[in-house]
């Protein structure tokens, strides 16, 4: 489980993040919704330690992440997977030795070992023999799976997805959310995926948490989101038309 | 400015710390010296080349006294390529080529996440990013300044073999008086600065870029203007400190 107490953080005047406390759960897919601007990113990279929080604490499974020196955010860091919003694949490496970057950094595995880890990860993201292709030479959807593929190489306790479904057509980003939710429930981790992918809310969303100005404005599941009476998730929640109209049909069925 | 040293100087501290795995810094090493000293042995030719025929070509044409021997040509020739013409203008010219390659591809790593990907696994990105870099740098600039020089002084023969100015003996005598060979150790020293500051500047300028292409772009351009400053400032104190 990782626990956000009391986060603040400030870029000079601009006050980004306000007293956030959240608790991510083992096992379970959480989000962080809200819109573009509201500090969700900076929020996750404060939990990961790519921002230090101004004040307030992060820490994983009761260890206390903010606080602790390089070497040891290491070791935490050595057990977290991360899906980033443009994959961050290595342009200059091909697929296997992306996904084999961390197993050669970090682990005493023989070649031979590795690579059957890889071909293990590529299987599980149905892109098996696309070992020697480069980033360059891959689909969007691809580089997601890819970049799932690599996070999970290590094993990782926690997943962290930075808006999975950005840039890809709905059958693609469909695909990306059954993943996510296969490898949380299959490998019990603790997954945070920050989204404003409305269909990720509802298809996914064991846990969800609505950052608005900067502050948990609302904590819920997939379910009390739909009904939830408050001003800004509806408006975040029904901005489309079709959602307007689902919530319209909802209705007229309660009458 | 005084918070770009202090930032700069972090960046050093950080990134001289013990490499997470020696084989992967040992295949890093060979990579960056391949992709920053060798590829840069074609334009070191040329540049080489044609500097040294003009260097000999405009020695020979001011020869106008007869007190002046011809061996003064290779004399000058040799002195000016060593003191200054290969450590210092081929070292300007690899800060453009190789200042902006490197700002622009750990600037790009950084703006596509790539660099907090490393973060994110465990590994130090200054050091697995920038140390290969450096050390490829300052362990191959000599090579290719003398190199460099050797070109020079071939150019500066053929040159005056072409236009008739000057015979290969007389050339080699003055090649070959009152030759020092701290010269050449001042010249090296210089080299070994000038990679160091090189690379170091333009990690620097990439490794700190935020934004997107257009910046970039902008950022290598800081790189290469800062790191041709940074020579000829460092050009000037060191010429002091070891020839004077």
């Amino acid at each position: 489980m990782i626990e956000v107490k009391n986060i603040n953080k400030s870029f000079g005047d601009n006050h980004v993040l306000h007293d956030i406390n959240a608790k991510f759960e083992k096992g379970k897919v959480n989000l962080i919704i809200g819109q573009s601007g509201q500090g969700k990113s900076v929020l996750t990279k404060c939990i990961v330690g790519l921002h230090q929080p101004d004040t307030g604490s992060v820490s994983y499974d009761g260890v206390d992440f903010t606080h602790l020196d390089r070497l040891e955010k290491k070791e935490i860091r050595k057990q977290i997977g991360m899906l980033f919003q443009g994959s961050a694949l290595f342009d200059s490496m091909t697929v296997e030795e992306n996904i084999m970057f961390p197993l050669t950094m970090f682990t005493k595995m023989t070649k031979k070992e590795k690579l059957d880890r890889v071909n293990f990860c590529l299987e599980r993201v149905n892109l098996t023999g696309t070992n020697t292709l480069f980033p360059a030479e891959c689909s969007g959807g691809m580089q997601k799976r890819i970049a799932i593929a690599r996070a999970i190489s290590m094993n990782p306790k926690y997943l962290f997805c930075d808006e999975p479904n950005s840039g890809l057509d709905p059958k693609t980003a469909i695909v990306i959310d059954n993943l996510i939710r296969e490898i949380t429930y299959e490998y019990d981790i603790t997954t945070v995926v920050i989204t404003h992918d409305m269909n990720s809310v509802i298809e996914i969303g064991d846990t969800i948490l609505f950052i608005h100005n900067g502050r948990n404005w609302w904590m819920g599941d997939r379910k009390e989101i739909i009904t939830t009476d408050n001003k800004e998730i509806s408006e975040f929640v029904y901005a489309s038309d079709f959602m307007q109209e689902i919530r319209a049909s909802m209705q007229d069925k309660r009458k | 400015m005084f918070s770009n040293i202090g930032k700069f100087m972090h960046m050093l501290w950080v990134v001289f710390s013990k490499p997470e795995k020696a084989g992967v810094f040992r295949k890093r090493l060979f990579e960056e010296i391949q992709l920053i000293g060798i590829n840069s042995i074609p334009i070191v030719a040329l540049m080489s080349t044609f500097m040294g025929g003009v260097i000999a070509l405009q020695t020979a044409s001011n020869m106008d006294s007869p007190f002046l021997p011809e061996y003064t040509i290779g004399y000058i020739t040799r002195s000016s390529t060593i003191l200054e013409f290969s450590p210092t203008i081929i070292s300007l010219i690899l800060a453009g080529k190789v200042g902006s390659n490197v700002a622009s591809e750990i600037g790009t790593m950084k703006t596509t996440e790539q660099i907090d990907a490393l973060e994110i696994m465990g590994v130090n990105s200054l050091s697995h990013l920038i140390l290969p870099k450096i050390l490829g740098a300052v362990l191959f600039f000599p090579v290719l300044i003398i190199f460099s020089m050797g070109l020079s002084l071939v150019g500066g023969w053929l040159s005056l073999m072409l236009a008739g100015l000057s015979s290969t003996e007389t050339y080699v005598i003055g090649l070959r008086s009152f030759f020092e060979f701290s010269n050449i150790v001042y010249a090296l020293t210089k080299t070994v600065v000038f990679a160091f500051l090189i690379v170091s500047i333009s990690s620097y300028y990439g490794y700190y870029t935020k934004g997107g292409a257009l910046d970039v772009g902008k950022s290598a351009t800081k790189a290469v203007v800062s790191a041709s400053v940074a020579i000829l400032v460092a050009n000037f104190f060191l010429t002091q400190m070891i020839l004077l």
